[in-house]
């Protein structure tokens, strides 16, 4: 506690909220006893003692939100699932985790994954369900690897199974692996997914927690979102609110990327800030400044220089015009071409749509040929016109959230770097080197190529 | 359109061997009695049969339909949906270089060119020597070890022209290759087994590759105060037994390697099941088998 006295208010050491990544350095991190030693299970023991209700409405209290991107309450949608109705009661985790620039659930999993298990564990408690799955997505074999030894050790342990530690609560967790499709984290495209059908979103209502999977009760959650339930059970509600906001209570894994001198993951409560983050980590790389980045994943729009000072939870990132999305902050220097990044996207965003319906389908594929053009300086003032329109009728007006992604980067981008796609009209081309974003473009004292730890 | 055979329906796939057959069906079985409904196996079956032969054949589809009670279209409808399924033969190993904008940034483009370059092949391509598919893959969930380059679903971090080179340098002569984070290299057959749902049987196996890499613990380790400001994470090259990547040597991006222009133009648009010849679903006549 003295050593805390000394730490300086704006130091890492209490910026930052180690919960989830605690122990990420411990050797085998991964294994059930590893766990143990730092309290693995003793949520689930606190929560099995309790009566289902009463755990749903310890986490609605609690106030943890969604951690996949839509930031839904996470309590709220376990409370949905109508009881005493005689269906099956399902859980389905999304691991699906493919958003550009997300990468907090694949090392959450390789490091921790007994903590998801935990999280299942309570989940299904509470919901009353005795079939959970884990929807990996396939590209994450060393991942599948540790959830395989992970699902094992803990029906070896009891934790699994039937008459689970004497509480009478039977349970079964199946992992699945996807097969390569980012429409399948879409949560209704999951689960037809998982039914073994083409990946394609459901209309909704009926949403999964009346019928789901199977046409039964069903909750989605995201990984991180049940991973951090046997933390809450454990430490309590108050101590998860005492961190972040009121609307944004908890800790969250925030995912540095691009060109900043450490990237990585940073585990901190809600509401701090990529100002903050990169003060602590070393900054932009050496001799470079931010141009624009992504709070959340390519599908949230993108911000500048300008909002380095945006608290990063639902609302103050709601406020400034994008969304926290799943706390991926990509960060681009003034060597990247805004053009060329939005275009990647977009051609992402047209190989990804499903096909199911128009506006997506075919305004991805128009975007795409328009983009292509600008970047090759062979477009006209008017196309940028029509990429906003373009845009314009995707967003909202698709079936799914995949559209509303794909018109993020083009809205924001010509917001607020409209002069950059004007120059590569009117000079005919692109004005920028890509040779000089690489990770090695100014030699070996990049962060790249960094120390030899 | 021409080779086409109006008037003339299509003889069902052959079946597998005998042998076969009988070894597939029980592990069909253990994977259906995974689930509530069978239906549910059919993506885990697709990567069984992928286990099997390399690729999803016309044989696959139709063991995966009559295990499931399904038909032949409906097994290659979700075939043709899914990035995994191979539906031509491919290498050992398969190579995909992240293209998606934060890797390609970062200087995917510039591996991915200078990859098809090197082993003179296009994307979805296979080396004549049958050992190395070439590809350009999206975000795998690695950004902040970018730029990415997956070997079977393995990953290799922080990857530059060289590294990779010597990677598929290495892979086709038969040398061992180490991923940064995950287990020694299984061949592409054995990769489509795990995701199949049959836990990799190797000692070692989930062991290997340690823990959480250096970016993954930037945070932890500033948390606990072990680590100064603007220190950087170490390079994961260091892990890597070949040579080809000391740090300190570090790479250059050599003249020529960089493209002049980056057109994005190799994500043109795929053949559809109906322009494929090879794709199991036709309307193509039978494929060589």
């Amino acid at each position: 506690m003295t050593l805390a006295a000394e730490v300086d208010e704006t130091s890492p050491e209490k910026v930052l909220a180690p919960v989830l990544s605690a122990f990420w350095d411990q050797p085998e991190s991964w294994t059930l006893e590893t766990y143990h030693r730092h309290e693995g299970y003793e949520g689930a023991r606190k929560a099995l003692a309790m009566a289902p209700d009463d755990v749903i409405a310890y986490v609605k209290d609690a106030g943890l939100r969604g951690r996949g991107g839509a930031g839904f309450p996470t309590g709220m949608k376990w409370q949905f699932i109508p009881q005493g109705d005689g269906k099956p009661h399902y859980l389905v985790v999304n691991a699906d985790e493919s958003e550009p620039g997300t990468c907090k659930d694949i090392p959450l999993l390789f490091a921790n994954p007994h903590s998801l298990i935990e999280g299942m564990l309570i989940a299904c408690h509470a919901i009353r369900s005795s079939h959970a799955f884990i929807y990996l997505r396939g590209e994450a074999v060393p991942v599948l690897r540790r959830l395989h030894e992970a699902v094992r050790e803990a029906y070896a342990a009891g934790y699994l199974g039937t008459d689970i530690l004497g509480s009478g609560l039977d349970l079964d967790i199946t992992v699945h692996a996807g097969a390569g499709a980012y429409i399948c984290g879409e949560e209704t495209a999951l689960l037809d997914s998982l039914e073994g059908r083409r990946g394609q979103p459901r209309l909704r209502p009926p949403f999964p927690a009346v019928a789901g999977l199977y046409a039964c009760p069903t909750v989605v959650n995201n990984v991180e979102s049940i991973a951090s339930v046997p933390a809450i059970m454990n430490k309590g509600k108050e101590w998860f609110r005492s961190m972040g906001s009121e609307k944004s209570p908890g800790f969250t894994l925030y995912s540095l990327s691009g060109h900043v001198a450490g990237p990585g993951q940073y585990e901190a409560p809600l509401g701090i800030t990529l100002r903050q983050l990169l003060d602590m980590s070393g900054g932009m790389r050496p001799g470079h400044r931010l141009k624009f980045w992504t709070p959340g994943g390519s599908s949230t729009p993108m911000f500048t220089d300008e909002h380095l000072d945006v608290p990063l939870d639902y609302e103050g990132v709601g406020a400034a015009g994008s969304m926290l999305g799943t706390k991926a902050l990509q960060c681009f220097d003034e060597t990247t071409c805004v053009v060329r990044a939005v275009t990647r996207w977009t051609e992402f965003y047209a190989h990804e749509s499903c096909g199911k319906c128009t506006p997506c389908r075919e305004g991805t594929y128009w975007l795409v040929q328009l983009l292509r053009d600008i970047e090759a300086g062979k477009g006209q003032m008017a196309d940028l016109e029509k990429l906003n329109d373009i845009a314009d009728n995707i967003n909202g007006k698709s079936f799914c959230a995949l559209g509303d992604g794909a018109a993020a980067p083009i809205f924001s981008s010509l917001k607020y770097f409209r002069e950059e796609y004007e120059q590569h009209i009117t000079g005919r081309g692109c004005p920028f080197d890509p040779a000089k974003s690489t990770a090695w473009a100014d030699g070996p004292k990049t962060a790249h190529l960094g120390v030899n730890a | 359109m021409s080779d086409v055979q109006l008037g003339m329906p299509r003889l069902p796939a052959p079946d597998y061997p005998a042998d076969v057959r009988a070894r597939l069906d029980a592990d069909a079985r253990e994977v259906i009695s995974r689930y509530p409904d069978s239906r549910s196996a059919l993506l885990p079956l697709l990567h069984l049969v992928q286990s099997e032969e390399g690729h999803v054949t016309r044989t696959g589809v139709r063991f995966c339909a009559e295990q499931l009670g399904l038909t032949t279209a409906e097994v290659t409808a979700v075939a043709t949906f899914y990035t995994m399924y191979r539906r031509k033969p491919s290498g050992d190993y398969q190579v995909g270089v992240c293209t998606n904008t934060l890797c390609a940034v970062m200087g995917g483009d510039a591996i991915f060119d200078a990859l098809k370059e090197h082993l003179r092949v296009g994307n979805g391509e296979t080396t004549p020597d049958g050992k190395v598919t070439l590809e350009h893959i999206e975000c795998n969930a690695a950004c902040d070890y970018a730029p990415v380059l997956m070997v079977n679903w393995e990953f290799f971090d922080n990857q530059t022209v060289e590294s990779a080179t010597a990677l598929v340098d290495d892979l086709r002569a038969g040398r061992a290759v180490a991923p940064t984070r995950g287990a020694p290299l299984c061949t592409y057959k054995e990769t489509a087994r795990i995701l199949a749902g049959f836990p990799d049987e190797r000692p070692g196996a989930v062991e290997a590759g340690g823990g959480a890499g250096p970016a993954s613990l930037a945070g932890l380790r500033l948390a606990k105060g072990e680590s100064a400001p603007g220190r950087v994470v170490a390079p994961r090259a260091a892990a890597r037994p070949a040579a080809e990547d000391r740090p300190g040597t570090g790479p250059r991006p050599a003249a020529g390697e960089a493209p002049a222009t980056h057109p994005s133009s190799h994500d043109a648009p795929q053949q559809t099941s109906a322009s494929d010849p090879s794709n199991p679903a036709g309307p193509a006549a039978e494929e060589g088998e």
